[in-house]
């Protein structure tokens, strides 16, 4: 980019942002930035609105008010696929893959190429896919599973897979909603070991309960409550903030 | 590394074996009439293809195609009537040239929309395209709109609820409850006769397979893929980056041309179209048959088709008022027992004793896509 002196845009400017269901205030007036490169964890009480706010950053729910300035362009305007091709990726809390697919079926959808209709029926299945889904499935420790219906992985091996579909996506900006929830203890290093390659060269907002695995990966936190932000810094700070240790990490 | 983009090799045999049962065993085995028979069920054969793509892949349950397959048929019959409404044919008429219904019905002049299908050109295109836009229509009110599984099946049966009174209501204009009948000639060539019937069964056949294949290659795309994916798991196919409603509206649409493809050959091989091939009922039925067929499979379909179709002839010329219970009955025990259908049976059942029996299992090519050759069934952790 031609910016020369001045200082480095944020990625991700989230301003103002509030989201009411019914009058009740899931997200209320959030304001946060994320740099280049930066990996920002989010961390708060359940139904404190740490999903919401991903929902809320992918399109999946519409913002009652504020603004969502990524790279320039204003996601609350943007339709969710259009949000995607920006540069955002989301991975939910749930797995969520296609049972009905091979392993090697479900990353191949998520190369980001034919994806209008016409696209897709001519869409075919070249080196260039074949090595990149190889490369992938290396990465998420699936290469002898291509194969294989994804129904049949493990439950670990399926939040693998869905991180890998993300990761042939290649976003600037990766969601993860708890991506090592439900994991066996060896599953969950494996993970963290994943995360750490990945998150290289692309911003990261992960929201996570695990405070070990927070410490391991987090280069800011912050901490939501009821909508809003108590705390945000080095997970030293917030973990030494009283407001923090009072709401959540106490109890 | 044998990615065969339209189909795999069993396939291929599958697709062999249907097309010397339908060229070859059927015509050397029935008379003209059954064969005239055969090829009404197989007009059915192309709503169930369509279902196929749009519900068994799609996960869209449409209950209304018979809209579809009533468009194209009524498109193919104005064109029709047309031509066996010639001066000539109508002169006892108080306005000879017109179709009867109308001159029954009071009406003086050809109205406006017929004059077009004075042309097979055009009456071709409008049995593709009518239909085509019309689905593209409801698709896209419905889907963008995210209304989908059940709302969309009931919004459908309105659909076909609606069209069925307007086509009965409007006598003058459609013929009414009665339909169009006394259907003669395509461009001078008589369609009644045997030797027409022959040739229209055969003309029918080949039409099938073109759609078998548009749909083998649908199937086989990256579109089929997608739209399988987002049967399972429509956010996250969303949220990598498709815009899902363009998708259904895709295979909701490919469904209403290939029954409107159907419903024109039914109006010329049984020479007439009403409106009791539109409403609810009717479309229920085309339903049943992809499930009984399975609803996953392309050839499953056309067998299922043909088999509830000779079953309903024979039952119900036996027992008229026990066939609708029968078909009732057949349609859950089939949900119940085999959600897959006919297809779900042999690929479970039959297939594998079949590849015993001829026990020179090779490594199957039927998952060709890797070049690692990777087992199948790779035991899970």
């Amino acid at each position: 980019m031609l910016i020369g002196h001045q200082p480095k845009p944020f990625l991700l400017s989230v301003e103002g942002l509030t989201v009411s269901f019914d009058g009740f205030k899931a997200v209320n007036d959030l304001s946060f930035y994320v740099e280049e490169n930066e990996i920002r964890v989010i961390i708060g009480p359940n139904g404190a609105g740490k999903t919401t706010v991903l929902d809320l950053i992918c399109g999946k729910t519409k913002a009652t008010s504020g603004s969502i300035e990524f790279r320039g362009k204003d996601l609350t305007k943007l339709k969710e696929n259009q949000i995607v091709k920006a540069g955002v990726g989301r991975k939910f809390q749930t797995p969520s893959i296609y049972d009905d697919l091979t392993v090697f079926e479900n990353l191949e959808i998520s190369f980001p190429r034919g994806r209008t209709v016409f696209g897709a029926l001519t869409f075919t299945r070249d080196a260039t896919v074949r090595d990149r889904v190889h490369e992938v499935a290396e990465m998420i420790f699936l290469k002898d599973r291509l194969g294989m219906s994804a129904a049949l992985l493990s439950h670990g091996q399926k939040q693998w897979l869905e991180i890998g579909m993300l990761l042939i996506q290649d976003p600037d900006l990766l969601m993860l909603d708890e991506p090592v929830a439900g994991m066996s203890v060896s599953e969950r290093a494996k993970t963290a070991e994943l995360l750490n390659r990945i998150i290289k060269d692309r911003s990261v907002l992960v929201i996570e309960h695990d405070m070990k695995f927070v410490e391991d990966i987090a280069h800011k936190v912050t901490v939501l409550h009821q909508g809003q932000i108590l705390s945000e810094g080095t997970m030293d700070h917030v973990k030494n903030d009283p407001k923090v240790i009072e709401v959540y990490l106490g109890h | 590394m044998n990615d065969s983009r339209f189909t795999t090799r069993s396939e291929l045999i599958g697709i062999l074996v249907l097309a010397v049962f339908l060229v070859v065993i059927l015509p050397l085995c029935l008379d003209v009439f059954r064969l005239n028979l055969v090829a009404k069920y197989l007009t059915y054969a192309f709503v169930a293809l369509g279902l196929v793509i749009c519900w068994g892949y799609g996960g869209i349950l449409s209950l209304g195609q018979g809209v579809f397959f009533g468009l194209g048929g009524y498109c193919m019959a104005m064109f029709l009537k047309l031509e066996a409404s010639s001066v000539e044919n109508t002169k006892i008429q108080s306005t000879p040239g017109i179709p009867d219904f109308m001159d029954w019905n009071q009406i003086t002049a050809l109205p406006f929309f017929w004059k077009p299908f004075h042309s097979l050109t055009f009456t071709v295109a409008a049995v593709m395209l009518v239909p085509g836009i019309f689905a593209l229509i409801i698709g896209a009110a419905m889907f963008k709109r995210r209304v989908g599984g059940t709302y969309f099946a009931i919004i459908t049966q309105a659909v076909a609820a609606i069209l069925t009174i307007l086509i009965v209501g409007q006598q003058g204009y459609t013929g009414g409850i009665n339909g169009m009948t006394d259907l003669r000639t395509l461009k001078g060539w008589d369609i009644r006769p045997d030797h027409a019937k022959i040739v229209l069964y055969f003309f029918e056949v080949g039409l099938l397979f073109a759609c078998i294949f548009i749909a083998q290659f649908v199937r086989h795309s990256k579109l089929g893929r997608i739209l399988v994916a987002m049967r399972d798991q429509e956010d996250r196919v969303r949220f990598s980056g498709y815009s899902v409603a363009n998708f259904k509206i895709f295979a909701f649409c490919i469904a209403a041309i290939f029954a409107a493809i159907g419903g024109a050959m039914f109006a010329l091989n049984v020479g007439f179209m009403s409106p009791s091939f539109v409403g609810i009922v009717p479309s229920i039925e085309m339903v049943i048959y992809t499930a009984v067929g399975g609803r996953l499979s392309i050839l499953g379909a056309v067998y299922g088709t043909i088999l509830v179709n000779f079953a309903k002839t024979s039952l119900s010329e036996s027992f008229p008022e026990l066939w609708l219970f029968g078909l009732g009955g057949l349609f859950i025990a089939v949900v119940l027992a085999f959600p897959n259908g006919l297809a779900g049976i042999w690929g479970d059942y039959v297939q594998p004793r079949i590849d015993r029996l001829i026990g020179s299992r090779k490594p199957k090519s039927g998952a060709g896509w890797t070049d690692d050759s990777v087992a199948d069934g790779a035991p899970a952790e």
